[in-house]
């Protein structure tokens, strides 16, 4: 078995619906923590904040400290049922339960969560691709603290003298949103996490950050012969830190258990660790040996009995979602189906700029290009850089006043000092060339280069770009190349 | 006395809360355990489960705070009565297992 | 015995307040008994005269610059030892938190020093409030200062007992299922469990979150009036608390009982003794010459109490209790991993009633007997409410026992579990209830020993209780006499 397992460490990333040996299917499906964006965690006032000094953002209650009590935070329930509504679940009445265990990093040895009754059940995700990805749940639970092992090779667990405790993350709000497993691909996998992680930061949810481990996935993997019904034994993978471990430990793990089956040999129910330099799954524990949660209901706490109205007021909070920003550019463009520039202009630092030019009346075209290519790469952008400067930029390109040229540098200028697009055309010298100062520096390209303006003039079109480029040249790029052409032919035309 | 608790089931039942008991200690406490159990018989054989529960005795739902940021310990307040501490944090022996 | 130990909370704030005596001298006073009759009756595990009398200067020169330092102005209080102050250390009877000092105060400590009330100590209890005689404390029991070879009930044995002794007029407990009646009986003072919300949890080391609340124990009902006003209320700290302003209970002092309709549970007074039985009959004729109109009435459900109650407070309690594990707090023994330690700090740290209770309260919530066990017994609750619901639509009040024997002697029932958990089958529907109940002093056996009478209201009607209480203050025989040697030990002092 360990053989194969190496054997398989050469299958490759390509995540293509058919990257299973003929005749078998992926069944898989997705368990995605997010950290909520509160400005306290989920049963305290402490700050919840990342990369603080450890044990500062602690009180008695996330400390579990005897005789304390959590009380809900009223920000975090809206923000998990913001999460229900944006992914088409039910927002219902629910209750916590206590899901016990020990383990040094949860301070009350038991974790507030959410278990038969969740926040929000049954809902659905639409990826880019057209494919719909059930949503079993989406509940809420406290995130654990942050253990240091000393002393072990490169900070692992294994081999480690000692352990040190950080409480600041204790008591951080999450959402666990479970998956139904619909997903049949590797490649879906990442395409599901990627448009629900821009979902999630488009509802100012989460801020997304899997390397900050702000975003969490867990994938349960199984095979089976395509036109088999039941499941076959899953396995659950953990320590999935980015969308290409996700993608490649999907791969690797659902080519082991094939091989496996294909031995003639069991799949046996495990955790496993996703080893990103090894690039395989290693078992952590038999699932049989799992421990028993012993869950009942938190009796610190109260029901949660959430009233339509309050639903719908936040409902009404959630903006536009990644699919409905998606569908308004493919649409205002003619397109029929999504590109990788509309997928990057819909995120949620450049959907503002794009949204308000496309309000203002710009073209679609130009608006989404600048967004996707020239914006893009200046991100992030600064707090201050307002929008009404992309939006008058875009104007000036439009109306001529600059070239297309000229405008990427005028918002690099912009992006870069933070003043208005008009300040900085100035500072770049952009000033626009009248038609007179154009002509006379065409006439004067036509008197160094007789021969090549007769031919132009008699009918070799191509020439037209020679001449554009030494007015460009003559001008330091200053000139507008439109209104080049338009005076050159003009100039052709007379003579 | 009836044996409703086996002796290995209460060294199961140890073992998750996190107890180490003597065979003198398990053998006791599955026969009290068993007593007890047995006092419960008369609601383990009541008919019902479409009953509520009581979640709370006055009925509260609810009850949430607003998020704003209430100072909480210091550092040294947190570890004063840490058993050790090290670099700012609590410390303790090594840590065999991922979480279960 | 010094008249000091004689005057109510209620006298001794309108003393301090009008300046004829000062807090330092009650507090004083006090601090000098409890550290006189300590090492006979065990009833503080901390005595804090530093602090109390620092507390006390306070308020008397809030008096001196004409200030008011409120309506427990220099009343000497003690804590049992499940309720947070910070600087003291808070034990819980427990090996496994000696010497822990919380860094945080509990709600009711902080509702009570900002009244004028004088913290002066911290009594004894079972391990973790767990058992009905105070024998069950790490750091040894506490005696009835009414029979010194008795135990004083418990798990609140240390506050009753120093209520009892005269020591303060006032003192807190924590009743999951009789913790205050239950030893407010067998020491012949006024306990009070509230209605479940009324008094903020935050602070009180929880036993079983769903049924612990927090109430007074003191000689008159005034007094105990008076305590609730001040510690009952709303906080946003406690996801439980009520949020409804709890009417006056001391204005309930000489309203009439006329008319009001009491009922005696018939399934308390079936199995408790004679004399307690005749008590309770006492009583109900006094009530009925003051003009109430006295009934019998069944609550069969009140039968599945006991049951229910012993799955679901070891069940929440396994939960609680799991916190203790030698990592952030407390006592560890260091094994050579994280999980040893757990256990070995566990092992060592917890009593043998504590250790049964969790492994019950384990067993019946882990899988394939939760069914069965914890979420039956949730259910049971609802039936046991809806008991007394319909028995409150023919009566206001229900009386009966508190506790089916008077104090018994020390051992006499420690190595029987289930006898012990079998003393609190009259109290322990009211916590599986929510309800208000509380133990009146009433009468003494034939041996001298006190019997209390048990006054049960619906939820929040903890004024009709007190009316009932008020009421039967008249009649009752008054405080026991105490044990020769704490008499003694009171007059050399």
């Amino acid at each position: 078995m360990a053989n194969a397992e190496t054997d398989l460490k050469d299958l490759g990333v390509r995540g293509e619906s058919d990257f299973l040996p003929d005749g078998w299917e992926l069944v898989c499906g997705l368990e995605v923590h997010t950290e909520l964006k509160t400005k306290t965690k989920l049963f305290c006032g402490c700050a919840n904040v990342f990369g603080a000094q450890a044990n500062t953002n602690v009180c008695p209650t996330c400390l579990g400290l005897p005789g304390s009590l959590p009380v809900l935070n009223e920000r975090a329930l809206e923000i998990a049922a913001m999460i229900g509504l944006a992914l088409s679940a039910k927002v219902q009445a629910s209750i916590f339960h206590r899901k016990n265990y020990f383990y040094p990093d949860m301070p009350k040895d038991f974790q507030i969560s959410q278990y038969d009754i969740p926040l929000n059940a049954d809902g659905y995700l639409i990826l880019p691709s057209g494919k719909r990805i059930g949503i079993e749940r989406a509940h809420v639970e406290e995130d654990t603290g942050k253990i240091t092992h000393l002393g072990g090779a490169s900070g692992r667990i294994h081999g480690a003298e000692r352990a040190l405790i950080d409480y600041n993350r204790s008591g951080v709000p999450l959402v666990e949103i479970v998956s139904r497993p619909d997903i049949a691909s590797p490649e879906e996998a990442r395409e599901y996490v990627s448009e629900l992680r821009s979902t999630l930061v488009a509802i100012g949810a989460s801020d997304g950050k899997m390397e900050e481990g702000s975003l969490r996935v867990d994938a349960n993997v199984s095979v089976r012969p395509i036109g088999e019904t039941p499941f076959r034994t899953r396995c659950e993978i953990k320590n999935l830190n980015s969308l290409r471990s996700l993608v490649r430990a999907i791969t690797f793990e659902a080519h082991r258990q094939v091989a496996a089956y294909l031995a003639g040999e069991k799949v046996t129910q495990q955790t496993r660790h996703w080893d990103e330099s090894a690039g395989r799954t290693v078992a952590l524990r038999n699932k049989e040996e799992a421990e028993d949660y012993r869950y009942f209901p938190e009796p610190d706490l109260v029901p949660l009995r959430p009233s339509e109205e309050w639903i719908e007021g936040l409902r009404s909070q959630l903006g536009e979602l990644p699919k409905e920003r998606r569908a308004r550019l493919v649409e205002s463009l003619g397109l029929t189906d999504t590109n990788d520039q509309i997928e990057t202009a819909i995120s949620v630092e450049l959907y503002p700029f794009a949204r308000s030019a496309l309000a203002a009346g710009l073209d679609p075209k130009i608006t989404v290009a600048r967004c996707a290519n020239e914006l893009a790469s200046l991100a992030p952008l600064d707090e201050s850089f307002e929008i009404s400067w992309f939006v008058e930029l875009l104007r000036m390109e439009t109306n001529g006043e600059v070239s297309a040229t000229q405008a990427k540098s005028i918002l690099a200028e912009v992006a870069k000092n933070l003043i208005s697009p008009k300040a900085a055309q100035e500072r770049l010298g952009f000033s626009q060339l009248t038609d007179d100062q154009l002509t006379k520096t065409i006439n004067e390209a036509i008197l160094q280069n007789p021969k090549e303006w007769e031919r132009f003039r008699t009918g070799e079109a191509q020439l037209q770009g020679f001449f554009v480029g030494k007015i460009m040249k003559a001008t330091s790029g200053k000139a507008d190349g439109k209104a080049v052409v338009r005076i050159l032919l003009a100039t052709a035309e007379q003579r | 006395m009836s044996s409703r608790i086996s002796p290995k089931e209460v060294a199961h039942v140890a073992m998750l809360a996190r107890l180490s008991l003597t065979d003198e200690e398990a053998e006791l406490y599955a026969s009290q355990l068993s007593s007890v159990l047995d006092h419960a018989s008369d609601i383990e054989s009541l008919d019902i489960h479409d009953l509520e529960v009581t979640a709370h005795p006055l009925g509260l739902v609810n009850r949430t705070r607003s998020d704003s940021v209430v100072s909480g310990l210091s550092q040294a307040e947190a570890l004063s009565q840490a058993p050790d501490e090290a670099q700012g944090m609590f410390s303790v022996p090594p840590v065999l297992g991922e979480p279960s | 015995m010094s008249e000091m130990t004689n005057m109510s909370a209620f006298e001794i704030a309108e003393s301090v307040n009008n300046q004829t005596v000062t807090a330092t001298s009650v507090v004083e006073k006090s601090l000098a008994l409890a550290e006189a009759l300590n090492s006979k009756l065990n009833a503080f595990l901390a005595i804090d005269r530093e602090g109390a009398l620092r507390a006390a200067a306070k308020v008397d020169s809030i008096i001196a610059s004409g200030g008011s330092p409120g309506r427990l102005a220099g009343v000497p209080i003690a804590l049992k030892d499940n309720m947070c102050k910070v600087g003291l250390p808070t034990t819980c009877g427990s090996r496994i938190l000696q010497g822990w000092i919380p860094p945080y105060d509990a709600t009711v400590t902080k509702l009570l020093e900002s009244e004028g009330a004088i913290i002066v100590g911290k009594t004894n209890l079972d391990e973790f409030a767990m058992g009905s005689s105070t024998e069950n404390s790490a750091y040894g029991p506490t005696l009835n200062p009414v029979d010194l070879t008795r135990v004083p009930g418990g798990s609140s044995g240390g506050s009753a007992s120093s209520v009892a002794a005269g020591i303060v007029p006032v003192a807190l407990g924590s009743d999951t299922g009789g913790s205050i009646r239950q030893p407010a009986s067998l020491c012949g003072v006024v306990g009070v469990k509230p209605t479940y919300g009324r008094v903020s949890r935050y602070g009180l080391v929880a036993f079983a979150s769903s049924l612990d609340q927090i109430g007074p124990f003191s000689s008159s009902v005034m007094d105990s009036a008076l305590t609730l006003e001040v510690i009952a209320g709303f906080d946003l700290k406690d996801s439980t608390s009520y949020d409804e302003q709890m009417g006056s209970l001391s204005a309930q002092k000489g309203l009439s009982v006329e008319g009001l309709r009491v009922g005696m549970v018939t399934e308390f007074v079936e199995g408790s003794d004679l004399e307690v039985v005749s008590a309770l009959r006492d009583a109900a004729n006094a009530l009925t010459s003051l003009g109430a109109d006295v009934v019998e009435i069944s609550i069969p459900e009140t039968k599945l109490g006991l049951s229910a109650y012993y799955l679901i407070a070891p069940a929440e309690a396994s939960s609680n209790l799991a916190r203790f594990d030698g990592v952030r707090f407390g006592l560890r023994v260091e094994g050579s991993n994280i999980e040893e330690t757990n256990v070995l700090t566990r092992t060592k740290g917890f009593g043998a009633e504590v250790k049964r209770r969790i492994m019950l309260g384990t067993y019946a919530l882990s899988s394939g007997y939760y069914d069965a066990y914890y979420a039956k017994a949730q259910q049971v609750r609802t039936l046991i409410k809806s008991g007394f619901e319909r028995a409150y639509q023919q009566v206001d009040v229900l009386i009966s026992p508190v506790s089916p024997t008077t104090a018994f002697k020390l051992g006499e029932k420690s190595l029987d579990p289930l006898a012990m958990y079998l003393s609190d089958v009259c109290t322990i529907p009211s916590n599986l209830a929510g309800h208000p109940a509380m133990s009146m002093p009433y009468a003494l056996d034939s041996k001298g020993l006190p019997i209390g009478v048990q006054i049960l209201a619906p939820a929040l009607r903890e004024d009709l209780m007190f009316r009932l209480a008020f009421a039967l203050e008249g009649s009752s025989t008054g405080a026991p006499s105490l044990d020769d040697s704490i008499k003694e030990a009171i007059n050399r002092g």
